[in-house]
């Protein structure tokens, strides 16, 4: 017999009733006994559940993020899923695309680990330790807002204003982050300070 | 709005279905649980869709399935067809209605249909590889599965896709593991505009009808409910804006049946016994659905048919 | 918004125009989708592509970008016309029977005191007549010529159908169709909300777009009510939060201005900031301004802000120009003045026009620092990607500094929603590596600035210095710590004045709201629209009661709401003059006869009589505008101006090029493509899709799964004229760059007639770059015009000019 039977072969055989062996050729012997409960284990079981809120656009729908690990008893918590809180008044436990896939933006490969530095000139990024990072942080600004600080104009005004220095702020930081954010950045006289609310 | 269910449980939660609940079992005769659970059923409501993809991504997480990240192809359907991965999928048609000449982009999410009479199941070779629960689950159980791809011949809707990586068949399983313990599929409950809602068949049939007036109340006069009889009816329903017309929606069948290949295929399993097809048969089957194609042609059709005799128009 | 998303569901018809609100808010969009099936209400789209949002539509009407207030404008002539007005309201609560000054006028696309070689007018003459006695001259009859209704009704007479069909390319029939369903809801008992994002903002007259809107939500009677409002879908999640703390140039928080360098003094500062009520009676509420500036000194600067040094007037920075937004800070650091910038959660190389301009300007930086959960294409600006980012690095001299930072699922805090709810959230996993919050990478850099003044002195240390950083840990304050400064608390006890031995205030106690705060020291705050969301009762924007008495949808005990948990705006005028709810099905607040009450917090005083004071409790009138006075810079009403690339000169206004008085710096308008030339003929817009949200998603999988890679959109009959295949690639090309793209050839984007002229329409996606999980492709802006609206310099990315041809791809 020829052993490559194409469809329409097995058709015609079938339809002709010409075959012959038995079941367990099939290696199917005690299959039946062996069949796995086609129904995962619900993968939820035994995780610690917190609230949060989406990050990405402002309806603000509720999200259950589920761990492994409760940070609220110290420990360590890694992410396992993220789905829509049914009790938020306006997503009802729905989330759209993005929202829905909430846990690939906190696992994202381009996620941040460490501080980096690109020297002038150079072609890559080099890890440095956050006090290396933050000191020459803090020089630069220093050294710049110590050199083009206007405390008066030309009228002889006090305007107290720092211009060669920008900030940029953030669209998805807590008002916590963008209070603290502002004492620092005001409090230095910057005045190139702007958001995402734009764009 | 149709209530949702509850945040899910964390705490150990028993399965409200499983093994005892099953009605039928491919390739082996079992007795059916009785009585059945109460049917349920997922309804999406094209003409509430927005096409956003919430559904698809989702399933992709919930399931932990790892798409390719594909190319653009000409259209919003990414990726361009099923996959083992990619268990359900929106397509987009955008369709001129002849009648208003008015552009109307038609949004279908495609996937398993949970056939009451499942065509997969009944052509499925491999014992015990596809269940149906006695709720109207279609499930796979991939440990069975010999990758013969005879449930994508069986399947009326072309749903079922084989991995290259496991050679073994997938397809929406309803997110069973979220139904056992109450929940709802995680597409219907991430769906922002419940253009998806779950809940039992006859909830689902009821709630349809609601939209079905709201739709012809806005001059869609054909507007209705496709729960297609030809496979005794389905676990997935749609309401469609033009239910007289489905091949519109990206080709839905306007009736589906289960193909008579697979009437046949019974018909030899149950007369003459699954035994007198034999290994060299059932290696050639194997080879020929991993490598060959998977539509059933014309041709198989037709002779399907004289062996059978019968008249399926 | 001045409603909520959960208030959607209230209304009987969704105008979509300016925004695409199934694509970019879903779950929002789901209360369309509510009332469309609850309430039986309609959705219209006006949009000049049929997006997904058209998809669940009742009605789409094609409109050409940029020509949104020649519709609306016309919409407004239709509804006067045709008697389509709420009459009551308008003349209750609207400015229509003010009289205006005499000098005021209009002509040909301009108005009154305009200046050419300033860009800009002198606005004298945009404002009311004022009585005798000091308020604005009034006639209630709205008989007088010259008052605002009559100027309005003459100003819009223009924008007939026919000529609003020649400008916008809106066909007349489908542009009347529209008008009969708006106009139905000048009706009482009818509403209609408006919901608008970006699609209006990112306009060289984008202000204007969105005043257009509320200009016929007044007059429909719509402002306050439940199921209506204006309704600004915020992009980001707390895009919100971060304008309510006034993280701008010329901004202090809770919208108090920063002074300029023309007020040197605080009297002077107070001086232009008393508004004094222009009608009998009204509560003109910036009247407490003083209080909320001296509060938030107070909060900074603590007890360095004294009344003798004026609460430390001068520690505040004054501008010498009326903004240093992002546009201004890009030009500047291209001519070399700038030499550090620090980008926390920002990408301003994808994010801002001409990117092109923006890498230049990058690269005359001294340092750029990047504090983000993401890599970003501006961290990389200086490696080279091909022709994704021709960078040479040996040539650049920017030192990069790139931190880490940690991302929603790991930080607690408050995040402010599109409709003003504050909500608390909670941290649910590690950081990754060495991610740090925002907020101890702030008080970092802070704590080493004040101590290397400490250590060497330097320019002006005294605001740094003493700022108030008395934190339980100095080196990251906590959420809650931050949370109470924002709501407020008394500095110094005070003492009721009839009865000393009673203190109506007590230090060290959270204020219950900004109605505590004085202008005398005795109290702090941050955010005076914030104050009562953390108070003596604990952390309001905590709260998770979803009861919703009367299904209001208000949800009063979630979260909280600013200001004052307030969840409609305006909302007094959801009754008429006599305080009886327009519409008892979907009441809100109504007048006992003694005080306010319902569902909401009132927005006038809860005993104010409703006869008396006016909903509009922060316009010194007490009424709504429909004419503007001074306060926007192009003008009391809305005019239609061409974009300032256009395929077409303005029918209008032949001469006027663009909006004329918004800013545009020398070299950009060099890199403007002519009005209608034949190089650029092809009208450009972008936008965003439903799959991705900007430039975060490309570094999903899954999102790249849904929407993989970079493509343009175009018409069926402009792929057949330049002959470009479905799915094929194009170069598309404006005056400033060039991008290789896949094509959609679509049925959803058609060819417009406009001033008889067919304008075809490229649609341009705006999410992908040289970096992250989706492929390479190029971003948007490498095409889009460098020039902001008039009044808050949103760049144009909406109406620009392009050509297009077919090509075989990129070589990388």
């Amino acid at each position: 017999m020829n052993m490559e039977l194409s469809r329409r072969q097995f058709l015609r055989t079938a339809g002709a009733g010409i075959a012959g062996t038995s079941l367990g050729a099939f290696g199917f012997g005690g299959v039946e006994e062996a069949l796995a409960d086609a129904i995962r284990p619900f993968r939820l079981t035994n995780t610690t559940e917190v609230r949060n809120t989406c990050t990405y656009c402002s309806v603000a729908c509720g999200i259950l993020i589920f761990s492994k690990g409760d940070l609220k008893k110290g420990e360590k918590a890694e992410i396992t899923h993220i789905e829509g809180d049914v009790d938020h008044p306006t997503n009802r436990g729905t989330l759209c695309p993005k929202g829905a896939a909430l846990l690939d933006i906190v696992h994202s490969k381009t996620r941040l680990q460490y501080p980096m530095m690109r020297k002038a000139g150079s072609d890559k990024f080099e890890r440095v330790s956050w006090d290396v990072a933050l000191d020459r942080v803090a020089r630069v600004l220093k050294d710049d807002r110590d050199k083009n600080f206007i405390a008066k104009n030309n009228d002889g005004v006090t305007v107290n204003r720092w211009v060669t220095t920008g900030f940029l702020a953030a669209s998805a930081t807590t008002n916590e982050a963008a209070w603290c954010t502002y004492k620092v950045v005001r409090s230095a006289g910057m005045l190139v300070f702007d958001n995402q609310a734009r764009v | 709005m149709f209530p949702p269910a509850p945040n899910p449980p964390i705490a150990p939660t028993p399965a409200k279905f499983g093994e005892k609940d099953l009605i039928r079992k491919s390739a082996s005769s079992i007795t059916p649980a009785s009585p059945r659970q109460t049917e349920v059923a997922k309804l999406i409501d094209v003409s509430k869709c927005i096409g956003c993809k919430a559904c698809q991504a989702a399933c992709l997480e919930w399931n932990n399935l790892h798409e390719e990240i594909g190319t653009f192809n000409g259209s919003y359907t990414n990726p361009p067809d099923l996959t083992p991965a990619s268990l359900t999928l929106m397509r987009f048609t955008e369709w001129v209605n002849p009648e208003t000449d008015t552009l109307e982009w038609l949004i279908r999410k495609d996937g398993c249909m949970h056939c009451e009479d499942p065509g997969c199941l009944k052509a499925c070779p491999a014992p015990g590889a596809i269940v149906q629960y006695s709720n109207g689950i279609v499930d796979f159980v991939h440990e069975n599965c010999i990758g013969c791809g005879y449930c994508i011949k069986g399947c009326p809707f072309n749903i079922p896709r084989i991995s290259k990586v496991d050679n073994k068949a997938y397809k929406c399983t309803l997110c069973s593991d979220r139904i056992a313990v109450g929940q709802w599929p995680a597409c219907a409950k991430a769906c922002p505009t419940q253009a998806i809602v779950f809940g039992t068949k006859d909830e689902m049939k009821n709630w349809a009808d609601g939209r079905i007036k709201d739709l012809k109340s806005r001059g869609y006069q054909n507007a209705g409910l496709y729960d297609p009889p030809g496979v005794g009816g389905t676990h997935v329903m749609y309401v469609l804006q033009h239910a007289n017309t489905p091949q519109i929606y990206a080709g839905l069948p306007k009736d589906p049946t289960i193909s008579p290949v697979v009437e046949i295929w019974k018909g030899v399993t149950k007369y003459v016994g699954f035994a007198v097809i034999g290994i060299a048969a059932a290696a050639g089957v194997l080879h020929h659905l991993v490598a060959g194609p998977n539509r059933v042609s014309e041709e198989d059709e037709e002779n399907a048919e004289k062996l059978t005799g019968s008249d399926r128009t | 918004m001045t409603n909520s998303w959960t208030d959607i569901k209230n209304t009987d018809l969704v105008v979509i125009m300016g925004g695409n609100a199934a694509e970019a808010h879903p779950c929002g969009f789901k209360w369309v989708t509510e009332a469309k099936a609850t309430r039986g209400a309609k959705l219209v789209v006006v949009d000049p592509r049929y997006t997904r949002s058209a998809a669940v539509a009742d009605y789409y009407a094609p409109i050409r970008q940029g020509s949104d207030i020649a519709f609306l404008n016309g919409v407004i002539n239709y509804c006067i016309q045709n008697d389509k007005v709420q009459w009551e309201y308008v003349k209750a609560f609207t400015n229509a029977a003010y009289l205006v000054k005499d000098g005021f006028g209009y002509q040909d696309g301009l108005f009154t005191g305009y200046d050419e070689s300033k860009r800009d007018y002198n606005r004298t003459t945009w404002d009311y007549q004022i009585g005798p006695d000091g308020y604005a001259m009034v006639d209630e009859t709205l008989q007088n010529p010259r008052c605002v209704w009559n100027l309005l009704k003459a100003h819009v007479a223009l924008y007939t159908p026919d000529m609003v069909s020649r400008i916008t390319g809106t066909p007349k029939d489908k542009f009347l169709k529209v008008c009969e369903m708006i106009g139905e809801c000048a009706s009482p008992t009818k509403t209609m909300t408006s919901m608008y994002a970006l699609g209006w903002t990112q306009h060289s007259k984008g202000s204007q777009n969105i005043r257009t809107m509320a200009m016929l939500q007044l007059i429909l009677g719509n402002i306050g009510v439940r199921g209506g409002g204006m309704n600004a879908l915020r992009g980001h999640s707390n895009i919100q939060g971060l304008t309510d703390l006034g993280l701008m140039s010329n901004l202090i928080p809770g919208y108090l201005t920063l002074p300029t360098e023309r007020e040197p003094d605080f009297p002077t500062y107070m001086a232009s900031r008393g508004f004094k009520p222009l009608r009998p009676n009204q509560m003109s509420y910036w009247q407490n301004y003083k209080k909320f500036f001296v509060s938030f000194q107070k909060m900074m600067w603590g007890p360095a802000a004294t009344a003798e040094n004026n609460f430390a007037f001068e520690y505040l920075p004054k501008l010498d120009v009326p903004a240093y937004d992002v546009l201004r800070a890009f030009e500047l650091m291209k001519q070399g003045k700038m030499n550090a910038y620090i980008c926390q959660g920002f990408n301003p190389l994808q994010a801002f026009p001409n990117k092109a301009k923006l890498a230049e300007a990058l690269g005359k930086l001294k340092l750029l620092v990047i504090m983000d959960p993401l890599e970003t294409e501006t961290a990389r600006f200086w490696e080279n990607h091909g022709i994704y980012n021709p960078a040479e690095p040996a040539k650049i001299q920017t030192e990069v500094i790139q931190l880490p930072t940690t991302c929603f699922a790991e930080d607690e805090g408050a995040l402010v929603s599109s409709g003003r709810w504050l909500q608390w959230h909670w941290p649910a996993g590690s950081p990754p590596g060495e991610a740090k919050t925002d907020v101890w990478i702030m008080a970092q850099i802070h704590l080493r600035l004040k101590e290397l003044y400490r250590k060497e002195g330097g320019a002006f240390p005294d605001a740094l210095l003493n700022l108030q950083w008395n934190y339980k840990d100095p080196h990251e304050p906590s959420p809650e710590e931050l949370a109470k400064e924002m709501n407020g608390y008394v500095v110094s006890d005070v003492v009721d004045p009839n009865d000393p031995t009673k203190k109506l205030l007590e230090a060290g106690k959270q204020v219950a709201g900004f109605g505590a705060l004085r202008d005398d020291g005795s109290t702090a705050c941050g955010c005076w629209i914030y104050s009562g969301c953390y108070t003596e009762a604990g952390n309001l924007m905590a709260r998770r009661d979803n009861s919703d008495p009367g299904e209001t949808g208000a949800y009063a005990k979630w979260a909280f709401s600013w200001p004052a948990n307030r969840r409609i705006i305006y909302n007094r005028a959801s009754a008429d003059i006599n305080g009886k709810p327009w519409d008892e099905t979907r009441k809100l607040l109504w007048w006992d006869g003694a005080r306010w009450t319902g569902y909401d917090v009132p927005d006038i005083a809860p005993t104010a009589k409703p006869q008396d004071v006016g909903p509009f409790i922060m316009n010194p009138e007490g009424v709504s505008r429909l004419f503007a006075r001074g306060m926007m810079r192009d003008g009391p009403f809305p005019v239609h101006y061409e974009p300032f690339e256009s395929p077409v000169a303005n029918v209008i206004a032949p001469k006027v090029r663009g909006n004329p008085v918004a800013r545009v710096f020398k070299d950009d308008f060099a890199q403007f493509a002519e009005v209608a030339s034949p190089d650029f003929p092809y009208a450009a817009t972008s936008y965003r899709l439903t799959e991705h949200f900007h430039y975060w998603t490309k570094n999903n999988h899954v999102n790249s799964v849904l929407q993989p890679e970079f493509f343009v959109e175009i018409s069926e009959e402009l792929a057949k004229e330049k002959g470009i295949a479905q799915g094929g690639w194009a170069r598309v090309w404006s005056k400033r760059g060039s991008v290789f793209a896949k094509v959609y050839v679509t049925k959803r984007i058609r060819p417009m007639l406009v001033d008889g002229k067919t304008v075809h329409i490229v649609g341009i996606p705006i999410h992908w770059g040289f970096v992250g999980a989706a492929r390479k492709g190029f971003p948007a802006n490498q095409l889009t015009p460098f020039v902001g609206d008039a009044n808050i310099e949103t760049p144009e990315y909406k109406a620009f000019c392009v050509n297009i041809e077919p090509t075989t791809g990129p070589v990388a």
